[in-house]
């Protein structure tokens, strides 16, 4: 096996008394789909922030990419390529469909005020490629006919495509998606499905996946990780996830 | 025209006079606001920061034997705005930065004991005494006929239209055509989410700081200049009525900002044509507290939503 894209261990997070995160460890290999799945206030979610530097972790190690990352600030953590989305929708809502994805790509492009001023050949070259980056995918995430609209005016279904078109604007190295099925439709989740799988084969994605919809988890997944009351329970392939008592016992209940 | 008409258009240019840069201090409480949802009560003596340096500069280059109007006023609105903006920058860093992500409260009071350094600041440098600024633009045109009540308009007063029309047209293109403007949206919409994708939003943060500060500065040059007379104290007041201004439109909202500002420049100015300059003040802060009771987002702004 290749050196693992994130590597986390000992994760801890406490808030005053409670200790919601508690010793979590996680290895996510290139180019590979890990979900992670576990009860509800299981700490998943709490384990995304402390990754992205949402949260600082009370405690515990993340290697990013070969180097460790715990305690930096979202905006470093995102531009060395990890990227995030969240339970709800979190577009910029009265911006347009494309202003959400120009200003993701903030961090690539030259933002000097006097460039701007003077719309240097340097300038016009980022912007370019921003709105190409943009437009490329919106058409593959079917949205290209809305660029113009205001993001809020779209379809429930058509804003988490929207959010998964930011995050990939961004260049990211892995991907993270917080419940990215909850509210979609079959139809929706199966477009989902595809495209998630499609991010992995063709764009050499990793992706980081917290889902309850078993049966997506379980069909796209090449590793998934078990959280029970903020520990790790379990961890394996969705074979062997589906076999394990403990699992079952905690979570996925008896068949 | 009958002579009250000409009354009414009098009152009516003082009042838009007045209110412009009102809106001009109010931006930067607004633009504060809308990020990073904080009331920063240092803003009036930045405002009041702007004159003194104005007025410095302006006494400065006349020693220098320099008499040309055009370059003092230019010199004046440049070196003030590039100092208040220091000012702007460096309270966000020292008195607010470190306190952020903790309660609202703490940088509100934060904020208050920064203007109450500020004021005694200049009080201690320049003196608690009243400064009478260099009368530098004079005369204007007369509205109206000239053997009766007409009304006038003073070039000072064109001036400071002018000066705030560009204003607003500049910081409404940049905010709305350019990347730092649009990272600025970004912040005012969702200032964790921006984060997360890579945005250093303690830089945009404080750049919201440093075009507050230089508004108001220009704010403050205009005003010294039209009323001729500074103190340490000005800071306060004008402070208070940008603030009601941003509530009154909005807070959090830039179009709003100007609205309230315009609108209570000439509220003041009708009050004060029609009943007695002593009203001026009741009526503008009593107009604060009807907004809060009966429209708390103000005119232009919207109710606010939880964010999580």
């Amino acid at each position: 096996m290749s050196r693992p894209l994130l590597e986390v261990s000992g994760l801890t997070m406490r808030f005053g008394g409670l200790l919601a995160v508690d010793g979590v460890q996680l290895s996510v290999q290139p180019g590979q789909i890990v979900s992670m799945i576990g009860p509800n206030g299981a700490g998943k979610t709490t384990v995304f922030n402390c990754l992205t530097g949402f949260y600082k972790p009370s405690g515990g190690k993340i290697i990013f990419d070969g180097r460790e990352i715990q305690g930096l600030p979202g905006f470093k953590v995102a531009r060395r390529g990890m990227i995030r989305t969240f339970q709800h929708v979190r577009l910029f809502s009265e911006m347009t469909v494309v202003e959400n994805l120009l200003v993701a790509q903030h961090q690539h492009m030259n933002t000097s005020m006097l460039a701007g001023l003077f719309k240097t050949p340097g300038y016009r070259r980022s912007e370019r490629e921003a709105m190409e980056r943009a437009a490329y995918w919106l058409k593959r995430t079917n949205l290209h006919e809305f660029a113009n609209r205001p993001a809020n005016t779209m379809s429930y279904g058509q804003q988490r495509r929207l959010e998964i078109a930011r995050c990939m604007v961004t260049q990211p190295k892995l991907l993270m998606l917080d419940e990215p099925a909850a509210g979609l439709n079959p139809r929706e989740t199966d477009d989902l499905k595809a495209l998630i799988a499609e991010l992995r084969d063709n764009h050499e994605l990793t992706v980081l996946l917290i889902e309850h919809d078993m049966k997506l988890v379980m069909s796209i997944s090449d590793q998934i990780v078990v959280i029970n009351q903020g520990r790790p329970l379990a961890a394996g392939t969705p074979d062997q996830i589906k076999q394990n008592p403990d699992v079952i016992k905690a979570y996925l209940g008896e068949t | 025209m009958p002579e009250s008409l000409y009354y009414f258009l009098q009152q009516l240019l003082n009042g838009l006079t007045v209110g412009s840069t009102y809106a001009l201090i109010a931006i930067g409480y607004t633009m504060v606001y809308g990020i990073i949802g904080m009331i920063n009560f240092a803003h009036g003596e930045i405002y009041m920061i702007g004159s003194y340096i104005a007025f410095i500069v302006i006494a400065a280059l006349a020693m220098f034997g320099i008499e040309s109007v055009p370059l003092l006023i230019f010199a004046a609105f440049a070196i003030s705005m590039l100092v208040t903006s220091a000012y702007g920058y460096s309270i966000e860093r020292v008195a607010y930065r470190p306190l952020r992500g903790g309660n609202r409260l703490i940088p509100l009071i934060s904020a208050i004991g920064m203007s109450i350094f500020l004021q005694n600041l200049v009080r201690i440098a320049q003196g608690s005494r009243d400064i009478a600024m260099p009368t530098l633009v004079t005369g204007g045109i007369d509205i109206g006929p000239q053997d009766a009540f007409h009304a006038s308009l003073s070039y000072m007063q064109m001036i400071i239209f002018a000066v705030t029309l560009i204003s607003m047209v500049l910081l409404t293109l940049f905010i709305s055509r350019s990347r730092m403007g649009r990272a600025c949206r970004a912040c005012a919409e969702d200032l964790k989410m921006t984060n997360l994708l890579g945005i250093n939003t303690n830089g945009i943060i404080a750049l919201t700081f440093v075009i507050g500060a230089a508004l108001a500065a220009i704010a403050g040059v205009l005003l010294g200049m039209y009323y001729g007379v500074i103190n340490p104290y000005i800071g306060f007041m004008a402070g208070l009525k940008a603030f009601t201004a941003a509530v009154l439109g909005g807070i959090g909202s830039i179009p709003g900002a100007v609205l309230g500002g315009l609108l209570l420049g000439v509220t003041e100015a009708i009050t004060a044509g029609y009943f007695s300059t002593e009203y001026k003040d009741v009526v503008s802060f009593g107009l604060l507290i009807l907004i809060l009771l009966f429209r708390p987002s103000g005119i232009l702004g919207r109710p606010e939503v939880e964010k999580v």
